[in-house]
């Protein structure tokens, strides 16, 4: 059945010329259903509602008044109620209660259980046994035995034995005090009350011994929980006492409590207050502070001063310091506003200081062999408490005579630092000359003066100091700076405090080195100082966090990177960063500020190298371990840069610049596809695209290489890229991995030859090669191609390469690229020319038809009816039905369509309705007779 | 079968005065109708005086106890013999707290040799073959308050090693200088012992001070008398090295029960006095004495 085919003319103005008003018929006029949701108006609410919670905040757009917008105002009554609570409640808050801005006690707890450690054996003396040293681990344990261990306890507690449990390690030592938290809670929970206070008594008692006193710090941590245990069940047993008929309210009065509640209360003071000892009756009589509140209005306000003044009997200035802070802390639950008290402790700490170097302390310090600035230490914790709650909130005359008292009061070291650092920064910072005058005059006492500086650095490091002190204040910490001779010394010694110091001080000169305005020269020598210092003996592997932290603070300051890395030190000082993790994170956090910061392309040597250099760096952390994200967000980084650098029309500089990248980063596939996505400026991308290994990425970069080259009129480019492509065709394998599941590759192949076939209409044929050389390839390809068993890809891509032909067979192409000629202008319509195509096409029309008849043999009808349409779909649209076998052709694929009743009958009568509309034009009338033959078969 | 039996007075505090009416209820819980032959409840007051075996023989001191002096006295009965329902059953009763003839209520104390106390008693007889039933219940009686105003006379103290008595070798002591003062020294039992003292200088270096109360209690017999000093509480207020030159507080709640206002009678007396004890490193005991007068206002 050989027959001339051929393909219609079109005249494709015309046809877009007919489409169009059927396309378009709705005019966009005022009214429209979906108009008035306009996009200005919810941007305008957005930014509105973002920017503040107060109820004020309208919108001010233009847009029509939509009733949900306007409820979502924030103007509603509820939101505005929500808002009024709000403002009163933190109104109340600013009074008295402490706000979420206090930092409170339970953070500082773990950093004080993990700081204060030691290796010496400790030791509990308890009057009263709660020994369970025998007591299997809980869960385990059988009845019997539990009860024996409770009866030896009960015989423990009437004999009033005295126990001391010696050689415990820290841990037991924590174990037993857990221990007898529980033993607290149960004695209250089977009513022993007595047995409960006497167990609180013992406790508090041991906060009076100072051996090991390392580990004093944790002691008290550890003991005061179970006073706070204790301080909690007292409180609200009484007040359950008195929630009978209801619970009392929590603001509930003296009047609201009954008498047996009140005379519980009563009786617990009373008991107190007959404790021999005095340490624990502090501590046990401020546990209950809050029980006072059902004895009378003014209970609280006149204890905390009486207590505050009873720790004056306390003579160990280090149990002392930690009993007022408890009191601190517990006035600071109870009543926040009581700040006379917080003072008071504050002025008699100061009062008593001066024991520290008394001689009791010192002979303790000898015989526990230990030194006075590592015991100085040991006070840091309570201090910072104390001042903690004294500077929250306080009026700056408050904090202005603190600081004069410690000036006046043997302006010790420790107490400067400890007000350093509890003020806040801005006052600290105001007044940065005067400190640095104290630290100047100070009495060093063991207290090295760097660590002062540190602190003051931090305060600095988060508020400006006055324009005009700026210079002096560096120049005076610069001295001080560049006496720290060896930092790493000094990390052993007071490893605390140390290791914080060097960095913030580092900090503040980056700060003040910025606000001075002589920002370059002066980091630079900083970043040179730190090297110069944390280099020997590998200092630095110990501050990695500091040494970070000082990256940061430049990369805030210094957001302009020509400047940043013309500082000689920068690139040595990110050598430092020797550790691969925090390398890279430090590489990261460079990049990061550079996506964001940099905004204008750049060409700077000066950049390009350091960049180069960090994402190198970046680059080379990737191995066969690194996580799939972590290479992504790597490369995402690396990208980033990549986009930014541009050498404008300096096309050889570019390329330069993208040879390195690519050798550098050969490793991250998608900076590679970035990296030719950014030449195919120059079409030089040849080289790398093999490289990839992703068979689709590479097949669309060539494709897309060949687009851009025929863009830019290098013809023989874009032959040898489409070449190309066509080349690695056979290589595509059957199935491909998308997300992590195996897939079959056909609809990618069919894609990717669509677009392709869609590109070769412009392509001009190579003059050397024959006609349709690259079509013929393609097809070549296709035909030698592996197709997947039960396939009809290869057809289709028969079926959908003869619009193309169809299409080079016009006098004008549908599109074509401008100063390119293509098919068109090189034959002009040549007859030869539109054989060859005939040929072409009559070849793939037998094709498929053969490959319908082979369908007919396999019985595969339904798959022969969907083929068949299609190919009667582009006879139909492309080819020229006034030929007479090309019509009988096209309805027999009707018929054979209709004939096993796949076909779905509304598509077929659309496609008859469609053709019937064709008929209407002047030059489809022969149409009309082909509809008569296409009979609609009415599925049986 | 069982029964409890309890007597629940009226005020949490159980604390009366002359002249007031000690109220409450007789509370009876049993499972089943109980038969009995008649409640009855009693008041009384008494005081009981007991030689120490120091002032007088071991022997005497357990055969001649004084006669306990009986203060006040009541008896009425509640019920007649008969039935108590099942379940919870409270009888009210009101006792007036009035003496009779000159006799004056002292107010209630615990002491060694000396013991004031009030008790109300409920007896339930039953029929023999039960057991009878009877509970006590102390309440508490505060003297009426003294009419006169208490003017507190602050007392200064300097005590170094010149001022010491009852020492034997005077050289052999450290130098130290101990400053102070009581508030006062006539003090309202409500109210706290306060008061202050700064350890000026101090060649050794203290370890404790503490205020020892002590009752000192009087009792008359034919013999004569014994008179006998005990502690009632040690309170440490400094412990260790205190700081020199800081006033340290002297504070002391009177504890309840076992302090009352200082009593004066025909066959007895109860007093007070207070020891600042100061303790040092070297285990020197210094003490400085001040008697103390109580009363209530």
């Amino acid at each position: 059945c050989c027959v001339t085919r051929r393909s219609r003319g079109r005249n494709y103005e015309a046809e877009l010329q007919r489409c169009r008003p059927e396309a378009a018929p709705v005019e966009f006029g005022d009214y429209h259903p979906l108009k008035p949701i306009m996009v200005t108006d919810t941007k305008s609410r957005r930014g509105a509602r973002k920017g503040s919670t107060s109820s004020s905040s309208s919108s001010s757009s233009s847009a029509p008044a939509d009733p949900l917008s306007s409820m979502l105002d924030g103007t509603d009554p509820l939101s505005m109620f929500a808002a009024a609570s709000v403002s009163e409640k933190k109104r109340e808050k600013e009074e008295e209660v402490v706000g979420p801005d206090f930092e409170p006690w339970s953070s500082k707890r773990g950093e004080i259980l993990a700081r204060f450690t030691t290796t010496e054996k400790l030791s509990i003396n308890l009057f009263m046994g709660s020994d369970k040293g025998k007591a299997p681990s809980p869960g385990s344990s059988a009845v019997s035995e539990k009860v024996r261990t409770r009866l030896e306890e009960l015989d423990d507690l009437e004999e009033g034995s005295q126990r001391e449990l010696l050689n415990l390690s820290q841990q037991d030592y924590a174990n037993r005090i857990e221990e007898l938290n529980q033993s607290l809670k149960e004695a209250w929970a089977s009513d022993q009350k007595v047995k409960a206070l006497k167990i609180v008594i013992q406790c508090s008692k041991l906060l009076s011994d100072t051996s090991v006193i390392q580990f004093y710090p944790s002691k008290f941590v550890l003991i005061t929980d179970i006073l706070d245990t204790f301080g909690r069940l007292v409180y609200d047993r009484i007040w359950t006492m008195c929630s009978d008929p209801r619970p009392l309210p929590d603001s509930f009065t003296v009047d609201d409590v009954n008498d047996t509640a009140k005379e519980t209360c009563l009786n617990w003071f009373f008991k107190i207050a007959s404790i021999r000892e005095l340490l624990p009756r502090l501590y046990v009589e401020a546990a209950i502070l809050k029980c006072n509140r059902f004895l009378n209005k003014t209970g609280i306000q006149e204890t905390l001063p009486r207590l505050t003044a009873m720790i004056r009997g306390i003579g160990d200035p280090l149990v002392a310091a930690y009993t007022r802070a408890y009191l601190c802390r517990v006035g600071m639950e109870v009543a926040p506003h009581l700040k006379d008290s917080l003072n008071r402790n504050f002025f008699d700490l100061l009062g008593t200081f001066r024991q520290v170097s008394g001689e009791s302390v010192q002979n303790q310090l000898v015989q526990q062999r230990v030194e006075v600035p590592e015991y100085l230490t040991l006070y840091s914790p309570a201090i910072n408490w104390i001042l903690q709650c004294i500077a929250y909130r306080a009026p700056e005359p408050l904090l202005t005579e603190m600081m004069e008292r410690c000036k006046k009061l043997g302006n010790n070291a420790l107490l400067l630092n400890s007000v350093m650092r509890a003020f806040r920064p801005e006052f600290v910072a105001a007044r940065a000359t005067d400190f640095i005058g104290m630290i100047k005059d100070c009495d060093e006492a063991g207290f090295p003066k760097h660590l002062l500086f540190g602190s003051l650095g931090r305060s600095l490091a988060c508020a400006d100091p006055p324009e005009s002190e700026r210079l002096t204040i560096l120049n005076e910490a610069w001295k001080v700076v560049t006496k720290v001779r060896s930092p790493q010394v000094e990390y052993r010694c007071y490893d605390y405090i140390c290791d914080h110091t060097f960095y913030y001080v580092s900090i503040t000169f980056i700060h003040l080195s910025f606000i001075s305005r002589s920002q370059k020269r002066e980091v630079n020598t900083v970043l040179a100082d730190i090297i110069k210092h944390m280099t020997p003996d590998r200092a630095f592997e110990d501050a990695y966090p500091q040494l970070q932290s000082v990256i940061r603070k430049i990369l805030t300051y210094f957001q302009d990177f020509s400047v940043l890395f013309s500082m000689e030190r920068f690139l040595p000082f990110l050598d430092m960063f020797q550790k691969d993790s925090v390398r890279v994170e430090v590489c990261r956090s460079i990049m990061e500020v550079f996506i964001k910061h940099q905004v204008e392309l750049t060409r700077d040597p000066v950049i390009l190298n350091a960049m180069l250099h960090i994402c190198k760096t970046m680059h080379d952390s990737v191995n066969a371990l690194t996580l799939e994200d972590e290479k992504r967000s790597l490369a995402l980084l690396i990208i980033g840069f990549i986009r930014m650098v541009s050498f404008g029309r300096d096309f050889e500089q570019q390329l330069s610049f993208c040879v390195e990248a690519r050798a550098t980063f050969c490793n991250l596939e998608p900076v590679l596809v970035q990296l030719i996505h950014t030449v195919n400026h120059q079409l030089r991308t040849f080289i790398t695209i093999p490289s990839l290994s992703s068979i689709f990425s590479r097949l669309s970069l060539y494709l897309l290489s060949g687009q851009v080259a025929l863009a830019n009129q290098c013809l023989s480019q874009a032959d040898a890229f489409l070449k190309a492509a066509v080349g690695i065709l056979p290589d595509v394998p059957r199935s491909i991995s998308v997300e992590g599941k195996l897939r079959s590759s056909e609809s990618f192949l069919l894609d990717f030859i669509n677009n392709f076939l869609a590109t070769l209409l412009v392509v001009p044929d190579h003059p050397e090669h024959g006609v349709l050389y690259l079509v013929r390839g393609l097809l070549n390809m296709v035909q030698d191609y592996t197709w997947e068993d039960n396939s009809d890809a290869k057809v289709r891509v028969y079926v959908s390469a003869l619009p193309l032909l169809a299409a080079m067979s016009q006098e004008t192409y549908l599109y074509s690229i401008p100063k390119v000629d293509s098919n068109e202008t090189l034959y002009g319509g040549d007859p030869k020319f539109l054989s060859e195509i005939n040929k072409l096409c009559e070849t793939l029309i037998g094709q498929i038809l053969d490959n319908l008849k082979a369908l007919g043999r396999d019985e595969s009808t339904r798959r022969q009816g969907a083929l068949a349409f299609s190919l009667f779909g582009v006879l139909l649209a492309h080819g020229d039905l006034r030929n007479n076998k090309l019509s009988q052709l096209a309805v027999n694929l009707w018929n054979l369509c209709h004939k096993h009743g796949y076909c779905e009958t509304g598509i077929s009568v659309r496609t008859l309705e469609y053709i019937k509309h064709q008929a209407q034009q002047h030059d489809m009338t022969h149409l009309t007779d082909t509809v008569q033959r296409l009979a609609l078969q009415s599925r049986t | 079968m069982s029964v409890t039996l309890d007597i629940r007075l009226k005020r949490a505090n159980k604390v009366y005065h002359e002249g007031e009416v000690v109220a409450g209820v007789i509370l009876l819980v049993c499972k089943e109708a109980l038969q009995h032959h008649g409640i009855s409840l009693s008041m009384e007051g008494l005081v009981n005086l007991q030689l120490s075996s120091k002032s007088v023989g071991v022997f005497e001191a357990f055969y001649n106890s004084v006669k306990p002096i009986q203060l006040i006295s009541s008896n009425i009965e509640v019920a007649k013999a008969g039935k108590v329902p099942a379940g919870k059953t409270e009888i009210p009763f009101e006792f007036p707290l009035i003496t009779k003839g000159n006799k004056v209520l002292y107010e209630t104390y615990h002491g060694v040799f000396v013991n004031i106390q009030y008790t109300l008693r409920c007896d339930m007889k039953r029929s023999l073959l039960a057991k009878d039933l009877s509970r006590n219940c102390e309440f508490i009686v505060h003297c009426q308050p003294q009419k006169a105003k208490v003017v507190p006379t602050p007392v200064n103290f300097t005590i170094t090693p010149d001022t010491l008595q009852n020492i034997r070798e005077r050289s052999s002591l450290p130098k130290f200088l101990i400053r102070g003062h009581l508030d006062a020294t006539n003090c309202v039992i409500s109210q706290p012992l306060t008061g202050e003292v700064v350890v000026e200088n101090s060649d050794v270096a203290i370890k404790s001070i503490e205020l020892q109360l002590v009752r000192v209690e009087t009792c008359g017999c034919a013999e004569g008398y014994a008179r006998d000093a005990t502690e009632i509480q040690n309170i440490q207020i400094a412990e260790g090295d205190v700081c020199h030159g800081l006033a340290i507080p002297i504070y002391m709640v009177f504890p309840r029960l076992f302090t009352c206002p200082t009593l004066e009678t025909t066959n007895f007396k109860v007093e007070f006095e207070v020891n600042i004890v100061i303790v040092l490193h070297d285990d020197h005991l210094i003490t400085e004495n001040f008697p103390l007068k109580l009363c209530r206002v």
